[in-house]
């Protein structure tokens, strides 16, 4: 996008208000994918973190690609970063298997209160990662092996899990 | 029941499985209503995710985001400046030394100290008193200064980055008309201070680019 180009330069420069410019036109998307990477907890912190993390390392975005994939790619990183929190978070709500255990081994009553995007951000970590890397961001296995610094093996089977544990809540 | 097709499903609907798995799975499938039911579910699955729409934030985080800005020391702060393009090209250090150059040439929005002196041994500019001030001997080995790097910077342009080379001209450009302008100003106002100290810091600020420019690393053949 032109005006994305024309923005990040001149932040790039110092300009706060053509950062602004940028945040307005992407919170929306980095939102939403901290919200389904970290979960709504730590949504808004992480995209903070992600904007940021984006103004400090302006200087090494490269105009040929566009803006939006640069920020995406950055705003990824910075989510899987935050390790210390996600530890927060599995300490807080569950450990994998708990999960599973509250999702989908009660098979009886599934709690079909939580819409499908709440669903996600239930998933354990790991899962919740790859299932939202592909089938959300449209990442290949061989590229989230290598974010997540894992197999593509592990990461099929992630994915597996991630997408039987949700199919529960697709009417949600 | 659970059979290991299951766990093969999500694959099947990837197309990830060569042909030889591919052709079992489906008659597998063909027989098993168990597994036709789970990959109607996977399918709708990976669907609903690929639906999905982005929302903004409930709250405007920027405001928070802003105060966090002002407190990151990597890129400095010239909103309200001349907007200059920065390009990729330059390491931190180079980035920094540019914006303190850009800082300098920002007419009425960088107030420079009346205390403060110039280095010794720069170029172009000399000590005359509490304030630093351009004399005509110090025009003259500026100008010499500036010559010789600029000398260089043309001998080594063909091999640096064309978007670096961009950068550091349209920089030199800014530098340049700053420096008309104060002299220009000098010439209404000989005697103003302010007007001689802005000059010779722009000055030294374009010997301080040139040597970075000339200390920037080739490009790779």
């Amino acid at each position: 996008m032109e005006n994305d180009a024309a923005d990040a330069r001149s932040a790039a420069g110092g300009d706060e208000r053509a950062f602004e410019r940028l945040y307005r036109r992407h919170v929306p998307r980095i939102h939403s994918l901290a919200r389904r990477m970290m979960g709504p907890e730590d949504a808004d912190e992480a995209t903070q973190e992600a904007f940021v993390r984006a103004w400090e390392k302006l200087g090494t975005f490269r105009a040929e690609s566009a803006f939006g994939t640069w920020l995406h790619r950055l705003s990824i990183n910075v989510f899987l970063g935050r390790r210390a929190a996600e530890a927060r978070r599995k300490d807080r709500v569950v450990t994998g298997d708990d999960v599973m255990g509250r999702m989908s081994g009660v098979q009886d009553r599934p709690d079909l209160s939580m819409d499908f995007e709440t669903a996600i951000g239930r998933l354990p970590p790991g899962a919740r990662k790859v299932f939202v890397l592909h089938d959300v961001e449209g990442f290949k296995h061989r590229e989230i092996a290598e974010l997540l610094e894992v197999n593509e093996g592990t990461s099929k089977a992630q994915l597996h899990r991630a997408r039987t544990m949700l199919r529960r809540y697709l009417e949600a | 029941m659970h059979d290991s097709w299951q766990d093969r499903l999500s694959e099947y609907v990837d197309d990830e499985l060569n042909a030889d798995e591919r052709l079992a799975l489906e008659s597998h499938l063909a027989e098993c209503a168990t597994c036709r039911a789970l990959l109607a579910e996977l399918q709708q699955v990976v669907q609903r995710a690929g639906a999905l729409s982005d929302r903004a934030p409930d709250r405007d985080l920027w405001p928070d985001i802003a105060s966090r800005l002002e407190k990151s020391g990597s890129v400095v702060d010239i909103a309200t400046r001349r907007a200059v393009p920065r390009r990729v090209s330059f390491s931190v250090p180079q980035l920094v030394a540019a914006a303190v150059v850009l800082m300098a040439v920002s007419a009425g929005a960088v107030w420079l100290t009346m205390t403060s002196s110039s280095t010794p041994g720069e170029p172009g500019v000399s000590s005359g008193g509490p304030a630093t001030v351009v004399t005509a001997v110090a025009v003259t080995e500026y100008d010499a200064a500036v010559a010789a790097l600029e000398q260089e910077l043309a001998a080594r342009r063909s091999s640096l980055d064309r978007t670096t080379v961009a950068v550091l001209e349209e920089n030199l450009r800014i530098i340049d008309e700053a420096i008309e302008e104060a002299r220009a100003a000098l010439e209404r106002d000989p005697g103003n201070t302010y007007l001689n100290q802005h000059l010779a810091q722009t000055m030294w600020g374009k010997v301080r680019l040139l040597r970075r420019a000339t200390g920037l690393t080739p490009l790779a053949s």
